[in-house]
């Protein structure tokens, strides 16, 4: 028997392997194809304190190997969620974490302290990297002392397991991840989507309504990989990899650049049973290779 | 309850030159579904197709498992499924989405346009099978457009426009001379079809008092309401059209 239980800071995942923010819903659009409790962690739909409609229609366009969308945050607003659907999701058997947004560091640290009362969430994803939202969101994700500002004040305010996600549009993803550590970060997720745009050349027109778009999917694997490694290298706080993820070997290939756990994404609107699929793939990967642990696995990259 | 599972490929009929019946089948039981209902079939093996893609339920068969599907090629997806042969896995998440309303001993009008005529035979035998009254008109480009017009037959008075004026009254639907009758009244239009001619129709229905439900096709990732993105302005804000729809009380829209 392989042991695949990672811990990631005070969280004891039963397995590496969670869904991205964005692309589970809250776990409950899933339960037709598999029990959500089999999951390591659930980061559920971004989370803002007001309602939002989101951006108009139209929001995706497929591209070579991904796709790009311009969903802007769309959600019912905190109070929303504490009445109708936490109710509903909070004795799944693994963790719930809260993907938090806000247009202003006040905004961020409200929505945290009422996450906070929230018995079974037992962590927060800090996005500091939607694309998608005219203010905030990425705006803090991109430089140093935006990012520091905003994890900072939501340290102060959470003792939790804060997780802050970072954005990959930067020119140093590695200095990024030491500014949020050294604000107070317990894990980081990366990556985010990548900015993108898409056109149809018969119209001359912007396939997304908002022109630009975060793009995801395999297409952007090998750069998502790359900065997991670099940030892997240069921090002492666990990682989470995401970026393209559509099987097992993408898992694990996250894992050895020195993901802890990884976040399935877009490949969850393709085949929605993946995520399990996933963790058998680790498992018999582990047992091919001889190894008893999956925490041996992470950063084991041997160059 | 929806499922994903593999079904095989029992047949491809090409109707014209652009569109095809799919027809599916397996070995369990299909699924309940409805008219109006959908599945999100993965197209496997072409680089440039990524994501499923959404079709209405042609029709079904129960004694042999089998699901069909009006295929009208339009990108790499639709062409790709086209070439697949007899006997090849497809992968299918169904059913999906709501269904559309069914009275009985009513007078109604179903109106398709171009591939928007997929779900109205199953919907067509439904209504049938309750008393209903059964109008169904049908608008195309050309003669080679208009389909199924053998199966609508057995369901009531079938009519229809086609733009270079081949076959039925020339034009497009909704100047189909019926909509300016005098005795024009149905109790409830149906609608499926570009979405500039599901507006016309349901500003018809709107202007002369008949309520409309209109089959809405909107891009979408998942199909199940996750990825938000096949949203639909409705006078309750942004909906999923995968989940909340595809099919709409055309007055609850914003149009």
């Amino acid at each position: 028997m392989v042991d695949l239980s990672i811990k990631i800071h005070k969280l004891e995942l039963k397995n590496p392997v969670a869904t991205a923010s964005g692309t589970f819903g809250y776990g409950e659009e899933f339960t037709d194809f598999f029990d959500p409790g089999t999951l390591g962690a659930i980061f559920i739909k971004g989370l803002t304190l007001r309602n939002r409609d989101g951006n108009p229609y139209p929001r995706m366009a497929e591209t070579a190997s991904g796709m790009l969308n311009a969903v802007g945050l769309q959600n019912k607003g905190i109070e929303h969620f504490i009445e109708n659907i936490y109710p509903r999701i909070k004795n799944y058997n693994t963790h719930i974490i809260a993907n938090v947004n806000g247009s202003t560091v006040e905004e961020y640290i409200a929505l945290t302290e009422k996450i906070n009362e929230l018995e079974h969430i037992p962590a927060i994803e800090l996005n500091i990297s939607c694309p998608n939202v005219k203010e905030g969101g990425m705006a803090f994700g991109v430089s140093c002392p935006s990012a520091i500002a905003v994890t900072d004040a939501v340290r102060k305010v959470y003792d939790k397991t804060l997780i802050v996600k970072l954005s990959p549009n930067v020119t140093d993803i590695a200095e990024m991840a030491l500014a949020v550590e050294g604000a107070g970060a317990d894990a980081i997720s990366l990556v985010n989507t990548f900015l993108g745009m898409a056109i149809d050349a018969e119209s001359k027109k912007p396939l997304l309504s908002t022109i630009t778009g975060g793009l995801s999917g395999p297409c952007i694997k090998p750069i998502a990989l790359r900065m997991v490694w670099q940030v892997y290298k240069v921090v002492n706080i666990p990682v989470f990899g995401m970026g393209g993820i559509m099987n097992a070997a993408d898992a694990i290939e996250f894992i050895l650049a020195g993901s802890s756990a990884i976040q399935v994404g877009t490949a969850n609107f393709i085949d929605p049973q993946i995520p399990l699929k996933i963790i058998q793939g680790i498992e018999e990967y582990m047992e091919r290779q001889g190894v008893k642990n999956v925490a041996d696995l992470v950063g084991a990259l041997e160059d | 309850m929806k499922r994903i599972e593999d079904l095989s490929v029992k047949n491809i009929s090409w109707l014209n030159s652009n569109s095809y019946v799919l027809e599916l089948s397996g070995t369990k039981a299909i699924p309940g579904i409805l008219p109006g209902n959908f599945a999100e079939i993965r197209v496997d093996d072409h680089p440039g197709v990524f994501l499923r893609r959404p079709f209405s339920y042609l029709d079904l068969d129960e004694k042999t498992n089998s699901i069909s599907f009006f295929v009208k090629v339009v990108g790499k997806g639709s062409q790709k499924l086209g070439t697949l042969a007899k006997g090849d896995v497809v992968n299918v998440i169904h059913p999906l989405g709501n269904a559309f309303s069914i009275p009985e001993n009513k007078k109604v009008l179903i109106t398709g346009g171009g591939s928007g005529i997929a779900p109205f035979i199953m919907l067509g035998r439904e209504l049938k099978s309750r008393g209903n009254e059964i109008t169904i008109i049908t608008g195309g480009r050309s003669s080679e457009d208009i389909l199924f017009s053998k199966e609508f037959k057995a369901y009531g008075e079938v009519l229809c426009t086609t733009e270079d004026g081949s076959l039925g009254e020339k034009g497009i639907l909704t100047e189909h001379s019926i909509f300016t009758k005098d005795n024009f009244d149905f109790d409830l239009i149906y609608s499926c079809g570009p979405e500039g001619m599901m507006k016309a129709v349901a500003k018809i229905a709107r202007d002369k008092g008949i309520p409309c439900e209109a089959s809405l096709e909107h891009l979408m990732a998942c199909g199940f309401g996750v990825c938000l993105c096949c949203i639909q302005e409705t006078t309750e804000g942004n909906q999923c059209v995968c989940t909340e729809g595809p099919v709409f009380n055309t007055n609850d829209l914003t149009w």
